[in-house]
């Protein structure tokens, strides 16, 4: 299993990412924005978090236009995985590769804590391993993080089962940190083979980090 | 010439800065203001002097990099 991870100015959470995977076993490979393709035997491709390009103008908005982008979408439209974890959740929104945008955090503050999630529709690689309605803790680290989408798009992700974690407390209940439509914390593409999320799994993947959640979640790539 | 884009939120996309800045300046008294908008200003020097292909070329640049249409609305000014 080959995880490749993007590597823009200003992406810091690559090595984390790596980490993650090569604990449950993967190899891995940096690809620098620049890079014209991604390498041919990838099973996922990650766009990890960070501040591309220092989230000048939005988050994301600049990212979008490196020259690996282009091999990303055609990466995603031949049905490979690409996984956006915070800003490549944003650089995916951007990219057009997921429906919606990110807006600053409704309190206007950077958000850095644990959080928990509830999972809503388990029927796609990435949390195949959970069931629905199963409550994570998965640490969340962001400004803009606030998930916008308009009343048609929302209900046509509904639809489409498309909504993947609902930002809840402990027991599953909805408490929403950052504002987002309909407190949606992650979503994935019509397709379900591109997915992206505001929370880090990879910052949960071991107890010693206050929760090994993660593991479930980036497991489920990698015995897809 | 010049061209003056202002990019907002779109009306009905909640302006969180904007609700801050409000209550701000509720805090210092100053009443009757109904709604505050916060939005940036991107300021293009363009060689062109023509104002229809500055005005094409401008909102190509807003659709494509300077706002993002799912949650922003663009205006353009030509000087």
């Amino acid at each position: 299993m080959k995880v490749s991870i993007l590597q823009f100015p200003g992406t810091n959470c690559e090595y984390d990412t790596q980490h993650a995977f090569e604990d449950l076993g993967a190899t891995t490979e940096i690809v620098w924005h620049k890079s014209k393709s991604i390498p041919s035997d990838t099973d996922l491709l990650v766009v990890a978090g960070g501040f591309s390009y220092g989230d000048y103008l939005r988050s994301g908005a600049i990212a979008r236009f490196s020259p690996v982008m282009k091999a990303v979408e055609a990466y995603a439209s031949n049905g490979g995985k690409v996984l956006g974890i915070c800003n490549g959740f944003q650089v995916l929104t951007e990219a057009g590769l997921l429906p919606g945008a990110l807006k600053r955090n409704e309190s206007l503050h950077f958000l850095s804590k644990h959080h928990h999630l509830k999972v809503i529709n388990n029927d796609n690689v990435f949390l195949e391993k959970l069931s629905n309605n199963d409550v994570v803790n998965i640490p969340i680290a962001h400004h803009d993080g606030n998930y916008f989408i308009d009343a048609d798009g929302l209900k046509e992700l509904e639809e489409n089962n498309q909504i993947l974690l609902k930002y809840t407390d402990a027991n599953g209940e909805i408490l929403n940190p950052n504002g987002s439509v309909d407190s949606i914390a992650g979503v994935c593409n019509k397709e379900k083979n591109v997915f992206g999320l505001m929370p880090h799994p990879e910052r949960a993947m071991e107890l010693l980090l206050g929760s090994d959640d993660g593991v479930k979640m980036l497991q489920g790539f990698l015995e897809a | 010439m010049k061209a003056i884009v202002n990019v907002s939120l779109k009306a009905g996309v909640l302006d969180s800065q904007g609700k801050a800045v409000h209550h701000a300046l509720d805090s210092l008294h100053f009443s009757g203001v109904s709604n505050v908008r916060v939005g940036k200003q991107i300021i293009l020097e363009l060689d062109t002097e023509d104002k229809t292909t500055a005005m094409a070329d401008v909102t190509k640049m807003c659709e494509e990099l300077l706002a993002n249409t799912v949650i922003e609305d663009y205006e353009i000014e030509l000087v």
